[in-house]
Formats: C-alpha cells, sequence, structure tokens
C-alpha cells in the first residue's frame, strides 16, 4: 500500500517549451557538447534557458555540510539530491517550459538512478521519488568506454573527493582505485537505464565536431516555432 | 540476536519491502520506537518530557528526537524557511532528508542500544503537511516507505476550537503553522483555523490508516499524561526482551 504504483516516465505535459538533457559518466564530453549546443540555439535565435545537477542554492549548503563532514548516507544523500531537483524543477524548469523557452539540462533524474541504486539504494523507490519530473523531449546518452573517460579524468584532475570517488561505498581505501571501480558500476547501470527509457545513444569516441552535428540533427525537428524572430540576445 | 528463552521475539520492519536502508540488520534492533503525533500547539512537548521522567523512572533508558533535529538538515532547513524560498516538493523533500538523517543516525543507533526511542512527531506529521500543500498522498506515502513501523503511535487529538487558546498562551499565532505560507485565510488567525482544520482531517485520516492509538487531549493534562504512561509502559512490558530477574 505505501508502495506508489506509479513510477518515472508519465509526465510528458504539453507546454509550448522543449526540455533536452544530457547524461553520461564523468569524461564523457557531454558537458562540453551542451555547451556548444547551447551557443548555437542561442546564435540561431531560439530562448534558452541552462540549468545544471546539484546547483540549487538553498540547498547547496547542506549537501556541503554532509560531504566536508562525511556523513552523507545512500539514503540521504539520495534525498538530498531530489530536493535539490524538485528545486531547480520548480524555478529552472518548468516556468520556462511553460514559456516556451529550450530547456537544457546537464544530467537529469538518470543520474540519480544511477549514483543511487550503485550505492545500495531500492531501484523502485528512486524511481517513485521522481516520478513527477517531466519527461524530457529527448535524452541523450554519451557513452563512453571507461578507459577513455577514465584517462580524460585522471590525466587532468589528480585530487578527488571523497563521495566523487565513491569513497563512501568502501570498495577500495585509495581514492583513484576507488573512483575506476564506481565509475564502472555506473556505466553498467546507464547501461540498463539506457535500455529501460529508451535514452538516444551518442558515440562519445567520435570527434567533437561530429558528435555536435549529430546533436543538431537530432534535435532540428523539436524547434518548430520556437524561434524568437527580432529578438537579440544580451549574451550572444 | 538470539531472544532469551520464552520472550517474544520483537523485529522492525519498514513501510516499504524489507527494510530498504542499506545495513540495516532488523534483528539487530532491540529497544523500543515510541511515536507521540499530534498537530502544532496540542502539548507533545510536556508529554515526551512526562513520559521519558516516568520511563527513566521504572528503569528503561530513553533516547528523544523531533522534527528538524538533524545535525545534516536542520540548519538548512532554517534557512530555506527565513527566505520561504523553496517550491512545496523541495521543502518536502529537504523535511524527508531531515528524517532520514535521524533516522539513520539517531533513531537506528538508539534502538540497537535498547533504548526507548521517543519521538515527537514522525512519517506522518509530514504526511498530512505535504498533502494539505497539495502533494499527491501516493507519492509523499511512498517516499517515506523507507520508515520504520513504530511500535506505537499514540495520536494527540484535538479540534481547532480548542487549540486556538493553547496557541494564543504559547505565543501564538506562527506563521508556518498557520499555514500562511500558502494562505488559507485573510489574515494569520483566520490561516490558521483553516489549516489547521485541514492538517487535523489528515492526520484523522492517517490514525485509522495506520491504527495510531488515539488519546482526547482536551482532557487534563496530568490525567492524558497517566493514560500515556499506563499504555506505554504496557506495551514495554508485553514486548520484553530483557530476561526477569530472579527475586526482582
Amino acid at each position: 500500500m505505501m508502495q506508489g504504483q506509479t513510477r518515472y516516465g508519465g509526465n510528458a505535459p504539453a507546454w509550448p517549451g522543449r526540455l533536452f538533457i544530457v547524461e553520461g559518466i564523468d569524461g564523457s564530453g557531454k558537458s562540453t557538447q551542451l555547451t556548444l549546443l547551447s551557443q548555437w540555439l542561442q546564435s540561431e535565435g531560439y530562448p534558452v534557458v541552462f540549468s545544471e545537477w546539484n546547483s540549487s542554492p538553498i540547498v547547496r549548503e547542506t549537501t556541503r555540510r554532509g560531504k566536508k563532514r562525511k556523513i552523507l548516507t545512500p539514503l540521504t544523500f539520495s534525498l538530498l539530491h531530489a530536493t535539490d531537483f524538485h528545486d531547480r524543477v520548480e524555478r529552472e524548469i518548468v516556468p520556462f517550459l511553460k514559456a516556451g523557452a529550450i530547456v537544457l539540462a546537464d544530467r537529469y533524474v538518470y543520474t540519480a538512478f544511477a549514483r543511487d541504486v550503485v550505492r545500495g539504494v531500492d531501484p523502485a523507490w528512486v524511481r517513485s521519488l521522481y516520478r513527477f519530473a517531466v519527461v524530457p523531449t529527448m535524452s541523450f546518452y554519451f557513452r563512453t568506454p571507461l578507459e577513455v573517460a577514465l584517462k580524460r579524468i585522471l590525466s587532468g584532475r589528480p585530487k578527488l573527493k571523497y563521495y566523487e570517488a565513491g569513497m563512501d561505498l568502501g570498495l577500495h581505501t585509495e581514492a583513484q582505485a576507488s573512483y575506476r571501480l564506481f565509475q564502472a558500476r555506473i556505466l553498467a547501470e546507464y547501461e540498463r537505464i539506457v535500455a529501460e527509457f529508451g535514452l538516444t545513444v551518442m558515440d562519445a569516441t567520435k570527434p567533437i565536431e561530429t558528435q555536435q552535428k549529430i546533436l543538431r540533427k537530432s534535435i532540428a525537428p523539436h524547434l518548430k516555432g520556437l524561434r524568437q524572430e527580432g529578438i537579440v540576445h544580451a549574451r550572444a | 540476536m538470539p531472544a532469551p528463552d520464552g520472550t517474544p521475539e520483537r523485529r522492525f520492519e519498514s513501510y516499504g519491502e524489507g527494510i530498504p536502508i542499506p545495513g540495516v540488520e532488523p534483528e539487530e534492533l532491540t529497544g523500543w520506537l515510541i511515536v507521540i503525533e499530534g498537530t502544532d500547539g496540542v502539548g507533545r512537548t510536556t508529554h515526551v518530557n512526562h513520559l521519558r521522567a516516568v520511563l527513566e523512572r521504572e528503569g528503561y533508558a530513553v533516547a528523544e528526537t523531533g522534527l528538524t533535529r538533524s545535525d545534516l538538515a536542520a540548519e538548512g532547513i532554517r534557512r530555506a524557511k527565513e527566505g520561504n524560498t523553496l517550491g512545496s516538493n523541495a521543502y518536502n523533500l529537504f523535511y524527508a532528508t531531515d528524517f532520514a538523517d535521524r533516522l539513520e543516525r539517531q533513531i537506528l543507533p538508539a534502538l540497537r542500544a535498547g533504548f526507548v526511542m521517543l519521538t515527537d512527531r514522525y512519517i506522518y506529521s509530514l504526511i498530512a503537511r505535504a498533502i494539505v500543500r497539495g502533494a499527491d498522498a501516493d507519492w509523499i506515502k511512498s517516499v517515506f516507505s523507507f520508515a520504520l513501523k513504530p511500535d506505537a503511535v499514540f495520536y494527540l487529538r484535538i479540534q481547532v476550537p480548542d487549540l486556538v487558546p493553547r496557541v494564543i498562551m504559547n505565543g501564538g499565532f506562527d506563521y508556518w503553522e498557520s499555514g500562511m505560507d500558502l494562505p488559507m485565510g485573510q489574515d494569520l488567525f483566520d490561516s490558521f483555523v483553516n489549516y489547521q482544520a485541514r492538517v487535523i482531517q489528515e492526520l484523522d485520516q492517517l490514525a485509522s490508516e495506520y491504527a495510531f492509538a488515539t488519546l482526547d487531549a482536551t482532557h487534563p493534562v496530568e490525567e492524558v499524561a497517566h493514560d500515556l504512561a499506563e499504555r506505554v509502559l504496557e506495551l514495554l512490558r508485553q514486548s520484553a526482551h530483557t530476561e526477569d530477574v530472579q527475586g526482582a
């Protein structure tokens, strides 16, 4: 009776805006691709807003506290990110979709589905937690071989944070070794999610400009009627 | 931990399937979880304090918790409320985070240590408030499905007309306790009356759904306190996990 029957995937309101999201493990190049897409859309005259994972100002202080003192558990980690997400949905995503903007999100509910489940949280519970999240117009998964992504991250940024490295899972006492094992598990979980929710797979080993071309072509059919003629972007 | 011969085996479960919290072994939890529920201003704190004194006199170790007393999220919730800046589902989940932190880092350790954990409100008040603020009832219940089922929930029941004088004598109408974030009336009093009536209605609904033991909070405080203490002691004796001490 307590376990909700419905789970994420049913909420697709007919608002005028569009929501495009990118997912993938660290080092997959998804943020680079989304930034390029955003610049292109703005230069083409589309109203664009950006929403980033884990960025709600009200929740940030608590997340920082939990991480600094290492008191986050799989359950509180999951709930705190859900709090952050719902705050962003209510402030940054829904109003703009209603207003007819293109909302671009770097990571979405699938990040939580992957990370929380790797941490041991019940998959059905976390899917119910996010059940009112708007289903994106298109979701892109940047598929990257583990070694490629690890090389990108580990060559440039040697100091890994405790939760970032998945040290709380107790997989390994050394940060880099822990990070490798953690990312491998997330990658495996992502593959299950891709099949479950039908994410559009991008080959993240292709050259950046090739990926961008494919990305623009994929979203093009969804852009009809969204261009704002005559409005010049202040930032363009 | 094997129960001593002849004593009933006590085992906690959650509202979901199993206990969906990594690392929890139900048989380790030898304490008791006692919840005092009731709306704002009904006198829960008075009763928790009295009950604690009675139980300690009887030799039970007692621990306490209540809403927004978590190490993790209490400060964040306080700040968010100051600015009234979060959307209602974000608030609901922030309170769920606070609850989860207390469950894992206050309640479970106390139950492992064989304490009586007295909880000033539990998931039910949070569910009731969320529903009054427009949350989907099934959803908010499923969010809290990781919660342990308490040994007992004592519901201090009151109606708005009896609640009003108590609130006036205890400092007046609080912004949130009057639902002014919604709001539900033209001024603090109107909103308080309408909001509290809705919260009590939801708590009544939850009382039958989750089989609370209801106490009439309009009766004299001493009488309610005595009744509550008797019922809790009865429950502790019935589900005793301690061995009888010879000659005691």
